[in-house]
């Protein structure tokens, strides 16, 4: 029985360190290679002696495909690829192999730099790693290798983030990696044709939350930050390099533009730059309005934001306000002087940049600082959410937060409706839950059952889930069978079956359907004819030429639109079948009528026996 | 055989020529019935297919008269049955739809072999195309029910073809042509009468998309065409939905549509339950959930026809603003109501806390439902889509449902609220003016108004424009609200000055829409102390007459308000109101020496007594034929003056008084100058005296000019008179010059064109004359055989004294008539800048202005610009300039560009004026030396 067989190895019931094995018709396909947030030890890494004790990967696996840049879904690449040692393809779109190193090595130089850690992937592993890589573009589909086959469709999500449908013959499995089915200021929605395939393996991040209208958080956003520029106070967001800075940065941006304000935006140096450059470049994957309008004017050329200036910082403004509170002692005045808003790195105020800001604005209650993601326990981040306003610093130094502290979430996940109507689109035959958690995946499973009547699984780690799949097996026909077959039937009914006579001949593993007479022709085989005969006795005294005119004569009025003839040896047929009377010796009381016809006439000879059981009508004479 | 063939052609067309010789050719495609033989000829010497395709492709390039199309039909033909080439037959039978299309030709005669031709055809292409010319025969003849019955039998027999093309057309056919009354009369109800429904019905479960989309399109079209499609057809249409490919989605979309227009009230069954529910409900909410098909253009369909589903009960409508919100299993209130509870609790800023939004009841989890099959969430889904067409689409059927609905209008609010910041300015404009038409169902939140202010600062004139026409005709329920439009709108003025007009405007309208409102603010606003004498304000700041015609507008209908006024307030108030007499109005003020309330009780009055005023003065003037010259000078006068007087105190009236009071005019011009005592004195010697004569007559012509295109809403028994005054003019000035003038030789070809004119008003406005009695011209007719004949002095004589006996014709007033009017805001006159400018280079000058009452002003309307030099310019703006933000008012925002190489005059004035006449001073504008 052939079968699909899932196994992850991270992201079975949890979020982050993605990978999911798949095994479909005799290919063995890795999907995504992600590291995981919450471990500093080998639990970041997927397990990939799961795969095999000894030997190389790339026996192992046909094809490596990365859905998109965030190290939760490609952060083991290096680490899988050189140190395990996998010399396959690697597939994954444009964008993703663009910035997907600075990311690596951006990870690379926290671990190794920051926090010393020893055998980790260096920096020409990341290269060697990104030379596997085979890039492909939305719809392309990609031939692996004779039989598999890939496509991406778009997902949204990021830029560059991709679903995958791995396909085989006729079995396919869909991998969404993450997506989101509402569109944002920088990106579209996820899209996918209805290509039904047999497993569609989606992330469930949002289960259990069906979300608001984006437009409200965008206003409320908008008005927020607007409102605190018009007071002359600065704007802090601390945000990641990569994705929703990107998306703030167009709101921003379009927002100064429409409004018309003079109010500087700066964002972080750095990564953030970089990544800017190439959101740039690929256009193709952004929005409706970005791609319309990037003739005029490329949308991420910002003309409002500029980059973070250090000297700018130094430099006073013509407001100088010395800061109010005690903290800051070494606060450069120009910082706190004029308005202004900044996007600094990292997200969850934890470090860098944006922690230094935040420290020195922190003190100023006409200040803001506005939280657009979710925040980790235990960061600055997470304390000034939680509405502490004493924060303790390294060295004893107590930070009194005068500044008003805002929460926004900007998510790029679907919610519990967003995967529903993707499960909706593609219309697959089961559906696997991964990327979410296992109480949220558990609502969502029984809801997809309920009310899409699929089937629904959700794997845990290692744990691994098996699909029995009925592929068609496709057959030829030849042409004129079918002509002929056609030719007797009435119209071709779409989505019928219809019954057909023919030969299945199976030769060097493919199949055709031919008729009988060419089968046997080419199989050089001589027909044999195979007749049933059947004895009807008769009640009737007359001599048998008699009985048979009158059998012939009943058969005649009965069977009006059959050919029966009456032969001149005494004989009647009908069609092929063969009608004879006989009279027995012993009685001659009653005539024994031999009935014969081949088995292609069934259907007739077994009425006509029927039907003569019956006995004749009686004669009018 | 070609032999004979082309025997039988030189005898049908009697032309002997030699085809072999050029020149012979030639010959025959001069003549007219040659064409089909020209055709014939090419076709037989062409030796390949792809040759016969272009002769046939050249033919088809040129016209066919409709005499000769038979002939043509029949050559064509029988190339056809020659042709083994399928592409030739093909374009063969194109052509023959083409020419069955002639204006003039009756296609049934080629019916016949076209549907013979039909039968031993064995090409699926050269099969759809003759279903295709057979379509276009049928639509001929629509009145021929013999040959539409035909007709639809060959479709069909063609329906069971193995190609979807021979299929679609075949559907196509039935579409067009199936039977209409098959259900009214019985009388056609013999074998030949199918029910086309049943047929076409049967193909919506077809295999291939293009063939079920094919069907559904007919269905459409019998529709259309007035059959009264059964209401079977709903079930199968939302089968349909679920089609794989979108134009059959699409197709169906519409079907479902058509089908809930027409049975609204039936009861449908919802699947796995008891309940019933309407056919209208349903297929709305069928309609609801393509908006979150995959494909857009699906869902642009779909959100498009939701707005016309007006009958659509309001539980089912309200549902589609509805998204039950949820996170982590438990229910959270979505932003918008959050916003409401805030409002009402009193307090006014959200989202402070982390958690503000925390979630607060635990959720069912059974209860939940992911895919509600009904209506929830189409729109809040349609708002949010990817692309822009989706949106705007779904705006506009928010609007159509609002319009139909209150309660629902006052629940979309928010979302178009929402609307209001998308990315796309369309969305943003259209969202806007969706607001403004229903505006009349709503009152505006605080905080709502809030978030349409904060758009005021939008730097597209538009959608700023289109923000203060919406703040015109709000309700906005408290005077914080007001104060705050106020101070936005201040806001908006500092940021745009150029905005001024549109933000008093604006201000006009929400002072005197929320009186009582804007009471309590007026101290606050005036900043008067109750004890002390504040700083008299700066009379010319824009921001400070703002407030006064808010104040002013809102004291109109509150008469307590004015006792609030400090001194200088009423002076400023004189002030106004006579320098902004459109914003301000008359208020009566205690204590003053009414401004205006001398006039004000006067201008008041009931429209019907100044409406009787102006019949009655005009039937006064009609007596003018029986009085002397003197009085009726006298009389035509006076009821001029009184008609000017009218028009300026009753703008509604303005348009008809000045349009009689022109016509008076024009008849008094023409009076006085029948008057003049040249007339008495028979030598041509009064050179200098005629030019009163002449003066009349070139005035007239221009009046009449400007009657006949200054005014919209002129009919055609007006535009007959003012002809006819223009005539007389052309008479007057006939005479005049036959007067002043020695020589003979000028005045023939005067009298020749007036004589032309004369025909030409004959002919044009044949039908009017029986309502000319009596009039100059009835009477120039009457002698026209006459004066054909005679000699200029005899005609010149005739046509004097035919003006002096010609009786005064009256002028039937038309219903609507306004004067067509153009203000320019800018460039504004007398501009202290002067515009400078290098010679030979180019400066963009703006313009802005606004147009009132001209029709097609894309067309008419044009830009002249003068240069000191007298050197003058027109100018064609883009018909893009040109915006339309109410029934009958054009805006023209345009740049021109000025340029000019070295003149040298002196710096001097430079006129601008816009197209219509409507002179305007423009900037100085020295030169700058730059030669």
């Amino acid at each position: 029985m052939p079968e699909i067989r899932v196994t992850p190895l991270g992201a079975g019931q949890d979020v982050g360190r993605s990978c999911i094995l798949v095994s479909i018709a005799g290919k063995n396909v890795m999907l995504d290679c992600g590291m995981h947030m919450g471990f500093n030890d080998d639990r970041r890494f997927p397990d990939f002696s799961y795969i095999t004790q000894n030997g190389r990967l790339t026996d192992f696996l046909d094809c490596v495909i990365i859905s998109h840049f965030h190290l939760d879904h490609c952060g083991a690449l290096p680490y899988f690829s050189e140190m395990v040692g996998y010399d396959g393809p690697i597939y994954m779109t444009h964008p993703t192999q663009a910035i997907c190193p600075i990311l690596l090595e951006d990870y690379r130089k926290i671990a190794v730099d920051k926090k010393g850690e020893a055998n980790f992937f260096t920096s020409q592993m990341i290269k060697d790693c990104m030379k596997k890589v085979v890039a492909v573009h939305l719809h392309q589909t990609v031939q692996v290798d004779d039989e598999l086959e890939i496509k991406a469709y778009y997902a949204g999500h990021v830029l560059g983030a991709a679903m995958f449908q791995i396909k085989v013959g006729s079995e396919s499995v869909v991998y969404t990696g993450d997506y989101n089915m509402t569109p944002d200021r920088h990106l579209g929605a996820a899209w996918i044709d209805k290509c039904r395939p047999n497993l569609l393996i989606t992330e469930s991040t949002y289960a259990t939350t069906i979300r608001d209208s984006k437009r409200c958080r965008e206003r409320d956003f908008l008005k927020k930050v607007h409102e605190t520029v018009e007071r002359g106070g600065k704007v802090l967001i601390p945000v990641f390099a990569l994705g929703r800075a990107q998306e703030l940065c167009i709101l921003l941006e379009t927002f100064w533009e429409r409004m018309n304000l003079k109010v500087p935006i700066y964002f972080s140096t750095g990564l953030t730059e970089k990544a800017n450059h190439y959101y740039k470049l690929f256009i193709p994957w952004t929005n409706q309005k970005i791609r319309k309008t990037f003739v005029q004017r490329n949308m991420f050329e910002f003309k409002h934001i500029k980059a973070f200036d250090r000297a700018f910082a130094d430099n006073p403004g013509p407001m100088v306000r010395p800061a109010a509170g005690p903290a800051s002692t070494s606060t450069p005045v120009g910082l706190l002087s004029s308005a202004g808003v900044v996007f600094a790195t990292p997200g969850m105020l934890h470090a860098g940049q944006s922690l230094q800001i935040f420290r020195k604005w922190a003190g100023n209650e006409k200040n803001m600082v506005i939280m657009p993601g979710y925040c980790v326990q235990g960061t600055v981040g997470h304390k000034i959410l939680s509405g502490q306003r004493k924060l303790e610093m390294e060295g004893r130094q107590v930070l009194e937060v005068k500044m008003q502290v805002e929460y926004m979430s900007f998510s790029a996940h679907a919610d519990a409706k967003g995967i529903m109507q993707l499960v909706g689109q593609a219309e697959p035959e089961s559906v696997l839950l991964v990327h979410g958690e296992a109480k949220k995946m558990e609502f969502l499973k029984q809801k997809i059952e309920q009310e899409l009547r699929v089937n629904c699984y959700m794997p845990a780690n290692g744990e691994t889930v098996t699909l029995p799949t009925s592929p068609s097996i496709p057959v030829g026909i030849s042409l004129g069978l079918l002509k002929r077959e056609m030719a007797q039937g009435l119209l071709p009914e779409a989505k019928k079956p219809r019954l057909l006579h023919g030969t299945l001949i199976m030769k060097d593993s493919n199949f055709r359907l031919v008729s009988s007479e060419q089968a046997l022709k080419e199989l050089g085989l001589a027909e044999h004819q195979l007749r049933f005969t059947c004895r009807v006795h008769l009640h009737d005294t007359r001599k048998e030429q008699e009985t048979a005119l009158r059998v012939y004569s009943h058969l005649k009025s009965v069977l009006k639109d059959h050919c029966v003839q009456h032969l001149p040896d005494g004989s009647v047929t009908v069609e092929s079948v063969l009608l004879q009377a006989a009279a027995p010796s012993e009685d001659p009381g009653t005539k024994v009528l031999l009935v014969s016809w081949t088995y292609q006439d069934e259907e007739l000879g077994s009425f006509l026996t029927s039907l003569l059981k019956k006995g004749l009508p009686q004669a009018p004479s | 055989m070609a032999a004979h063939l082309k025997k039988r052609v030189y005898e049908e067309f009697t032309k002997v020529v030699q085809p072999q010789e050029e020149i012979a050719t030639k010959k025959l495609r001069l003549t007219k019935p040659s064409k089909s033989a020209a055709l014939h000829i090419d076709l037989c010497k062409a030796t390949s297919p792809a040759d016969a395709l272009q002769y046939l492709l050249q033919f088809a390039r040129k016209p066919v008269e409709a005499e000769s199309v038979e002939g043509v039909v029949r050559i064509l033909l029988e190339h056809y049955y020659k042709e083994n080439d399928p592409s030739v037959r093909l374009k063969i039978a194109s052509l023959l739809g083409l020419l069955s299309k002639t204006a003039g030709f009756s296609p049934d005669c080629i019916m016949d072999d076209a549907i013979n031709i039909l039968q031993n055809e064995k090409s699926h292409q050269v099969l759809a195309q003759l279903l295709d010319t057979l379509l276009a025969i049928g639509t001929k003849l629509p009145e021929n029910q013999a040959i539409q019955m035909r007709l639809v039998d060959v479709a069909c027999k063609h329906l069971t073809d193995t190609s979807h093309g021979v299929r679609n057309k075949c559907l196509q056919l039935l579409g067009n042509l199936g039977s209409l009354e098959k259900s009214v009369t019985k009388d056609a109800e013999g074998l030949a009468a199918r029910d086309v429904q049943k047929i076409i019905g049967d193909y919506f479960s077809d295999q291939d998309p293009r063939v079920r989309t094919a069907a559904i399109k007919a269905m459409l079209q019998l529709h259309e065409r007035g059959l009264k499609l059964h209401q079977t057809i709903y079930n199968q249409a939302c089968k349909l939905l679920s089609d794989d490919y979108e134009q059959v989605r699409s197709a169906a979309v519409q079907l479902i549509w058509v089908v809930s227009q027409l049975y609204p009230e039936s009861i449908v069954p919802i699947p796995s339950s008891n309940e019933e529910i309407r056919l209208v409900d349903d297929a709305f909410g069928k309609i609801c959930h393509m908006v979150s098909d995959g494909s857009w253009v699906v869902r642009v369909q779909a959100a498009k026809l939701l707005g016309s589903m007006e009958q659509v009960s309001s539980h089912f409508l309200e549902q589609t603003l509805d998204k039950k919100l949820m996170s982590d299993l438990r229910r959270k209130r979505t932003a918008h109501e959050r916003a409401k509870e805030l409002y009402s609790s009193g307090e006014f800023s959200s989202g402070r806390k982390w958690g503000d939004d925390a979630p607060k009841e635990e959720v069912d989890t059974g209860a939940v439902n992911l895919i509600e099959s009904g209506a929830c969430g189409a729109f809040v889904h349609g708002l949010e889509d990817e692309m822009y067409e989706v949106r705007i689409a779904a705006v506009e059927a928010l609007c159509m449902l609002a319009q139909s609905s209150p309660s629902f209008a006052e629940k979309c609010l928010d979302f178009l609220v929402d609307m209001f910041n998308d990315e796309i300015e369309e969305v943003r404009l259209q969202s806007i003016h969706t607001m403004r038409k229903i505006s009349n169902n709503i009152t505006l939140r605080e905080d709502q108004l809030d978030t349409v202010l904060a758009v005021l600062e939008d730097s597209s004139r538009d959608i700023r424009e289109a923000l203060h026409e919406l703040l015109c005709c709000t309700n906005v329920s408290t005077k914080e609200g007001i104060h705050l439009a106020l101070v936005e709108l201040l806001k908006n003025l500092t940021k745009y000055p150029t905005d001024r007009d549109s933000i008093w405007k604006c201000l006009k309208f929400l002072g005197s829409r929320h009186p009582t409102l804007v009471l309590p603010l007026v101290p606050e606003l005036l900043s008067t102390h109750p004890f002390f004498d504040t700083a008299e304000p700066d009379m010319d700041d824009p921001a400070y007459i703002a407030v006064l015609v808010l104040i002013f507008n809102a004291a109109k209908t509150c008469p307590t308000m004015p006792a609030l006024f400090s001194d200088h307030t009423f002076r400023h108030y004189a002030y106004l109101r006579d320098s902004l007499s459109h914003l301000v109005p008359a208020l009566r003020l205690p204590g003053r020496k009414l401004v205006s309330s001398a006039v004000s009780p006067s201008i008041i009055p009931q429209e019907d007594p100044s409406q009787q005023f102006l019949q009655q003065s005009l039937e006064r003037v009609y007596s003018l034929q029986h009085l002397d010259p003197q009085g009726a000078q006298e009389l035509l006068e006076f009821t001029i003056r009184d008609l000017q007087r009218l028009g300026e105190l009753q703008s509604e009236l303005a348009g008809v008084a000045d349009f009689s009071a022109t016509y008076l005019r024009c008849q008094l011009l023409l009076i006085k100058a029948l008057q003049e005592k040249l007339w008495n004195v028979a030598a041509p010697l009064y050179l200098k005296q005629s030019d009163l004569a002449s003066a009349a007559a070139k005035q007239i012509m221009e009046e009449t000019y400007k009657m006949e295109f200054m005014y919209s809403g002129v009919e055609n028994k007006q535009v007959v008179i003012i002809h006819h005054m223009r005539l007389q003019a052309k008479a007057l000035q006939l005479i005049v010059t036959a007067r002043t003038t020695r020589g003979l030789d000028p005045l023939f070809g005067m009298c020749e064109k007036f004589l032309q004119e004369v025909d030409f008003f004959q002919r044009y406005f044949i039908a009017d004359l029986p309502h000319l009695q009596d009039s100059f011209v009835d009477k120039l007719l009457d002698l026209m055989p006459r004066l054909m004949t005679s000699k200029p002095a005899e005609v010149v004589k005739i046509l004097q004294t035919m003006l002096r006996q010609s009786a005064f014709l009256h002028l039937p007033l038309p219903e609507q008539i306004h004067k067509a009017s153009a203000t320019i805001i800018e460039p504004a006159g007398e501009s202290d800048n002067p515009l400078r400018f290098t010679s030979g280079l180019v400066v963009a000058l703006d313009v802005d202005a606004t147009l009132e009452h001209v029709q097609d002003p894309q067309n008419t309307v044009k830009v002249q610009v003068l240069y000191p030099d007298g050197q003058a310019q027109m100018i064609h703006p883009k018909p893009a300039d040109f915006r339309n933000p109410g029934p009958g008012r054009h805006r023209l925002i345009t740049q021109v560009y000025l340029s000019h190489t070295a003149w040298t005059g002196m710096p001097g004035g430079s006129e601008a004026a816009a197209g219509l006449q409507l002179q305007c001073s423009h900037s100085k504008m020295p030169l700058d030396g730059g030669w």
